[in-house]
């Protein structure tokens, strides 16, 4: 039987995210991102009016979407999914041009070039996932917000939080079937 | 038409010729990062320190790759952080890689304060300093020196002062930060609440923050306790002026009016009170008072504290009943920065009291007892004994119950023209990690301080404001870079957590140890500092524990079994360490000191129409003004914003990110800051997060980025009772455009 | 009122970077790439018409521009390039759902289908440098290369209607391409109207015709005014279904082209010199000279040369522009 393919996906719990950027600093130094640049981000978004109000915090990154744009906009093949994955989607450095073709498609602003002039992004810290460690970010999280795993697992962690707790994605409406999950 | 061929030629030649250059360049590059890809495997090593960019102090593992600084980890064994670092502490390595430290020993060559310097060697200005401590022990006494100190290095700066014959050392996290907590809760409870908080917010079924900005503040330990009881169901109430990040974790946020918090403690001990709703059982057997206290209250009702707090009665009853819903795992945070208004120390005091009504202290889920790892001190000659310490100075005596230096009171009784009048003696100070001009309020009283001493000394890694105001400025080396004494906090588990270096010190900068050792060597005092090097103090005292600086560094952290229980059994007859064994709801103590025995509310000043309260707190990317300039954390937060309520910025034209300066009640006027137009704020205060605008040009990414509140702090009420200087007291207006 | 901040630290390095991520290389490009596949597909239907004595320029001089200008064209677009030495990455792939990638391949056809088609009409076209490069190459090794030289030129005249056959749909696929490759990003507002297709087409059809009227005469020189005046009138519009589209799409859209109508610096630069000198006044010049007024025959090609570039300066610029506005909202 031919093995299934990891579907990598990552779970962030609102409910606890306390935004304190630990996971963009870690992600900075793990992965030796270049000054000015980040790989994953907080947002804080609050509804409402004085006094009545709602706040979501979260932290984004690359969703590894299932259909990502970035993927089929790639004129060289440099923007991939991993063989052994559906959706993890890598850059190999030595294919990019630098058109930016990736980061115009990008419906979630989540790549940058660096100054070497290759496009770069959050790679679900892939180089841990082969030493069977987690993802930097998750990681150092003192909050514990952020899980990781295989959605084609059933019995992982990410895919029991998702039938348990309420969850949605970023901008579905594209249509990129994104893969970062958040709880609410 | 024979241009036209030129044309095209040339074009066909240069295209050519471009396209083979390239071809050969891109083959030349891409062999190039085939062969670096593919080449030897990274050389990876990992060392165990404890972080030094706030004062938590979480152990972790420092990382570098091929000689180089990579990451820094939290140590798993550690309960400050449970294995995970925090905003400040991943980017640790900022702080070696920043190009603006201080590189090299400076004394000071002309008037101080003008920030010139020639450099010297460590054999200069060690002698300098050595010099004129020995000239002002015989003059005034060894007594007239003052340390303030703020971060490790500081313990052996200690034992060298304390060797020459002072103990005047001051905190400024004392009187300008926590004091009021600790003073509440031991004249409450009889002990402090110390660092890491003994908090059992884990195991807590109800959260109630005054204040409190965990998520924006970042203590690791904290963030983890707070978010695992809020993933486990815990309700939160949070009280503050702001819609925080706790407070929108929170179910009930109370938008309280700045500097009525002690009116709705108050009323909640009131609602817990009269509504029976107390732990009478844990009263009865564990507290002293009870009936002064029910009497002291007995009008603080929910509809008193409506119109002083503008939270409405029955919410004040709900979550007065939620509270005593989850006793006794619920707790009233005790919080931390507590210098508001003047009356910090009984308002933490009511909030002490409200965890003994419920029963929290000593309880699963509100406060548990503390032990802290036990390791002998190096055997050294005993210390001489002081003619004159603090309390000998006009503010030190004044605030008979404050337990440590009042900082403010050090520069009263270092200023020639105040203290004259009182008998005060300070001509020296030795300033230890500490920006004193950013950390205390009112800094141009500071100045005048610094212009009358005879001797300043900074020790430091940044070129600060403080710095430029030294005689001599001796660069201490990052923690990175050095050993510093084993780490015996209190938690939990009695623990202690190794500090080893994982750089050589970079540039000239010396570990604090080395400077103290070498200086106390100069001074005569060597045989205080009997060891040859530090390592040989440490696997001393870490022997002598049942352990080494072997074993230290191949764990980072070493558990201890704890000697007495960690809660209060039922039924045990528990003694407290307080004068009458019991927990003082009603203190006989502060009625002998002329304070009030039961917090009473007194209102504070409210800011004229046109002003606005400033309020400050953190941002998680940095600890106050030491980590603006850090290289990564300064890519995270460049500048401070100041907050300001919706409406009130329609009214005043104020658009969002658009440049306002603010003006204080006194006249004096910040430089530009962000405004931050939001609903999260009360349209009667203003929000910033203190520690930026700094003035010194050496500090290049820190440098006029943003605003300075401190400045601004110019009206500073004073605790009554230990001193702390309250800094809620500053009303603002807004120039714009 | 919803409030989104991402939080002024901690921000995604778009933000921290702006989005520009395109900066004039790529209009000109744009641009470069559309008047060459007018060229080529205006010249191409003169050749099959046969009209080489009715209008000269088009069907016999003008090819000569095609690979220059697209040669300029590329050279724009590998200026853009961020990873420039790998660049020759374009050619080892076919990604099929990558416009780019079909940019690549469809602009290396251009060459071998312009340089046949320069082959095939030069003779015709500039006949005194035919004989002068024929001399050029006769006392080369004694004119060893001459029967070669004639082969190639021979070979490529009898075949002419086959390679202005393969120009035809190769022009256009260039023209409507570099429309596609802004429309297929979905996630951009003014980009992903599959009008940007059609429309870049029919500016590409008209910036060559105004390049021919340009450097044609007399009755050539009228023709393809004239045919430039209706393709005006077509770009024109195009235009308003495009501003019709967004408008009457989501919200994103809608503000996006806000900035056209209104919002922003690039409203004036829209109208100005992409409507107004781009579009309009030639149209009215070239509509007075047919009354018999005297316009200076240069000026309305050039004006539409102009408009073309700003057109595609203005639609690649006013999104990153939006983007950069709301990311700043986003800030606050």
């Amino acid at each position: 039987m031919k093995k299934m393919k990891k579907k990598y996906a990552m779970v962030i719990d609102t409910k606890v995210c306390v935004g304190c950027g630990a996971c963009v600093v870690a992600c900075k130094t793990e992965n030796e991102v270049p000054e000015g640049l980040h790989r994953d981000w907080i947002v804080e978004e609050i509804t409402g009016s004085y006094p009545h109000l709602f706040m979501e915090v979260r932290s984004e990154r690359c969703n590894h979407c299932s259909d990502a744009p970035c993927v089929s906009a790639c004129p060289t093949g440099a923007s991939h999914y991993r063989e052994d994955t559906e959706n993890l989607v890598l850059v190999t450095p030595g294919k990019c041009t630098g058109c930016k073709a990736c980061m115009a498609a990008c419906p979630y602003d989540a790549r940058f070039t660096v100054p070497e002039g290759y496009a770069s992004k959050c790679t679900f810290c892939e180089h841990r996932l082969d030493q069977g460690l987690d993802p930097a970010c998750m990681s150092v999280c003192p909050a514990h917000a952020i899980f990781f795993g295989d959605l084609n697992n059933p019995e992982s962690t990410v895919s029991l939080l998702l039938k348990k707790r309420q969850y949605r994605v970023l901008m579905p409406e594209v249509g990129t079937e994104p893969n970062v999950y958040y709880l609410t | 038409m024979a241009g036209k061929i030129n044309r095209r030629e040339f074009i066909k030649i240069a295209g050519a010729g471009m396209g083979g250059l390239a071809v050969s360049a891109g083959a030349g590059k891409v062999i190039y990062d085939y062969v670096r890809e593919n080449g030897k495997p990274d050389s990876i090593t990992r060392t165990p320190t404890y972080c030094e960019m706030c004062t938590y102090q979480c152990a972790g593992w420092a990382y570098t790759k091929n000689g180089v600084p990579w990451k820094l980890v939290g140590n798993e064994l550690d309960e400050h952080c449970y294995g995970r670092l925090c905003t400040k502490g991943s980017a640790g390595f900022g702080v070696y890689d920043d190009p603006d430290r201080l590189k090299t020993p400076l004394i000071r060559t002309e008037v101080r304060g003008q920030q010139a310097f020639r450099e010297a060697t460590w054999d200069e200005a060690l002698d300098y300093i050595a010099k004129k401590m020995k000239i002002i022990a015989e003059k005034h006494g060894p007594e007239s020196v003052a340390l303030f100190s703020h971060g490790s290095g500081g313990k052996w700066f200690k034992t060298l002062l304390k060797a020459y014959g002072t103990n005047s050392f001051a905190a400024p996290s004392y009187a300008n930060c926590r004091g009021p907590r600790e003073e509440g809760y031991i004249i409450t409870y009889g002990e402090p609440i110390d660092t890491p908080e003994r908090t059992d917010m884990k195991n807590s079924k109800c959260v109630v923050l005054l204040g409190s900005h965990i998520g924006e503040n970042t203590h690791s330990q904290q963030v983890n306790e707070f978010t695992s009881a809020i993933a486990a169901g815990a309700t939160v109430i949070v009280a503050d002026p702001r819609f925080s990040i706790a407070a929108g974790k929170a179910r009930y946020w109370l938008p309280i009016k700045p500097g009525t918090d002690l009116a709705l403690l108050l009323a909640w001990i009131n609602v817990i009170i009269e509504e029976n709703l107390y732990d009478a059982d844990y009263v009865a057997r564990y507290t002293k008072g009870f009936d002064e206290l029910k009497k002291a209250v007995k009008n603080n009702t929910p509809e008193w504290a409506y119109p002083i707090t503008t939270i409405k009665p029955d919410i004040i009853r709900e979550t007065a009943r939620e509270m005593a819903k989850n006793a006794p795992a619920t707790i009233l945070h005790p919080g931390r920065h507590n210098v508001w208004y003047g009356d910090d120390t009984q308002r933490v005091r009511a909030g002490a009291i409200l965890n003994a009504l419920l029963g929290s202290w000593g309880r699963k889920g509100g406060f548990f007892f503390p032990e802290k790892a036990h390791l002998p001190e190096f055997p050294v000659p005993a210390f001489p004994k002081p003619k004159k310490t603090f309390k000998d100075t006009h503010i030190g005596g004044q605030f008979g119950l404050a337990n440590l230096a009042i900082s403010d009171g050090v520069c009263d009784a270092t200023i020639h023209s105040v203290r004259d009048n009182h008998g005060s003696f300070y001509e020296a100070w030795f300033i230890y990690g500490s920006n004193l001009l950013k950390a205390l309020p009112n800094p141009e009283k500071t100045i005048k301080a610094l212009k009358d001493l005879e001797l300043v000394v900074v020790v430091d890694i940044l070129p600060t404001e403080i710095t430029g105001w030294a005689d001599v400025v001796l660069p201490d080396t990052t923690y990175l870079e050095r050993y510093d004494d084993i780490r015996t906090s209190q938690g939990r588990t009695p623990q202690i957590a190794l500090r080893s270096p994982v750089f050589e010190p970079r540039y000239n900068s010396k570990p604090a140890w080395w400077i103290a050792k070498n200086l106390a060597d100069k001074m005569g005092l060597g045989a205080y500092f009997p060891w040859k090097d530090v390592e040989e103090y440490l696997d001393f005292k870490l022997k002598k524990a049942g352990s080494s600086l072997e074993e230290m560094k191949k764990v980072g952290v070493k558990n201890f079994e704890r000697e007495t229980p960690l809660y209060i059994s039922k039924g045990e007859n528990y003694r407290f360490p307080t004068d009458s064994g019991k927990i003082e709801l009603y203190s006989n103590t502060m009625a002998d000191y002329g304070h009030d025995p039961v917090p009473q509310f007194t209102s504070h000043d409210e800011p004229e129409s046109g002003y606005f309260r400033l309020l400050y707190g953190r941002s998680p990317s940095h600890s106050f003004a030491r980590t603006i300039n850090n290289p990564i954390l300064s890519q995270l937060d460049r500048e401070n914003e100041v907050w300001i309520n919706t409406a009130v910025a329609r009214e005043w034209g104020i658009k969002a990110g658009q440049y306002v300066r603010l003006v204080n009640q006194d006249g004096v006027e910040s430089n530009r800051v962000r405004a931050k137009v939001t609903e999260r704020i009360r349209p009667d205060c203003v929000y910033m997060v203190h520690g930026f605008g700094s003035t010194q040009k050496q500090l290049k990414k820190a440098y006029n980025r943003g605003a300075d509140d401190q400045s601004l702090m110019t009206r500073v009420k004073v605790d009554p009772i230990m001193g702390g200087q309250a800094m809620h007291g500053n009303f603002v207006t807004f120039r714009v455009g | 009122m919803k409030e989104i901040t991402i939080t002024t630290q901690k921000m995604a390095s778009a933000h921290a970077q702006g989005w520009q991520i395109w900066g004039w290389e790529i209009p000109v490009y744009l641009f470069l790439g559309g008047l060459t596949a007018g060229i080529i597909v205006v010249a191409s239907w003169m050749i099959l018409k046969n009209r080489g004595k009715e209008y000269p320029v088009a069907t016999n001089k003008i090819m000569v521009l095609a690979p220059v200008l697209i040669s300029l064209g590329m050279g724009a677009l590998f200026l853009d390039l961020s990873h420039k030495l790998y660049v020759w990455r374009f050619y080892m792939t076919f990604q099929v759902t990558s416009v780019m990638s079909w940019g690549s391949w469809i602009l290396v056809l251009v060459y071998p289908v312009t340089i046949l088609l320069v082959l095939a009409t030069f003779r015709e076209g500039f006949p005194s440098v035919y004989e002068w490069v024929e001399e050029r190459i006769k006392q080369i090794r004694g004119g060893r290369f001459l029967p070669w030289f004639k082969a190639i030129v021979d070979f490529a005249e009898t075949r002419k209607n086959i390679f202005a056959k393969a120009g035809i749909p190769i022009g256009i696929g260039l023209g409507i391409y570099t429309g596609i490759l802004l429309s297929a990003f979905a996630a951009r507002p003014i980009w992903n109207s599959a009008i940007l297709g059609p429309l870049f087409l029919v500016s590409g059809m008209s910036t060559g015709v105004a390049l021919i009227a340009l450097l044609s005469r007399d009755d050539e020189r009228h023709y393809f005014a004239r045919m430039d005046m209706g393709l005006i009138v077509l770009e024109m519009f195009i235009l308003f279904l495009f501003f019709v589209g967004q408008l009457t799409s989501g919200k994103a859209q809608q503000e996006a082209i806000s900035l056209l109508l209104g919002g922003s610096i690039m409203t004036p630069v829209f109208w100005i010199f992409v409507f107004t000198l781009g579009l309009f006044l030639p149209l009215v010049f070239e509509w007075l000279e047919m009354k018999g007024r005297d316009i200076p025959a240069v000026l309305p090609p050039v004006m539409v040369l102009f408009g073309g570039l700003m057109l595609r300066f203005v639609l690649v610029k006013v999104c990153c522009l939006w983007r950069d506005m709301s990311i700043d909202q986003l800030l606050r």
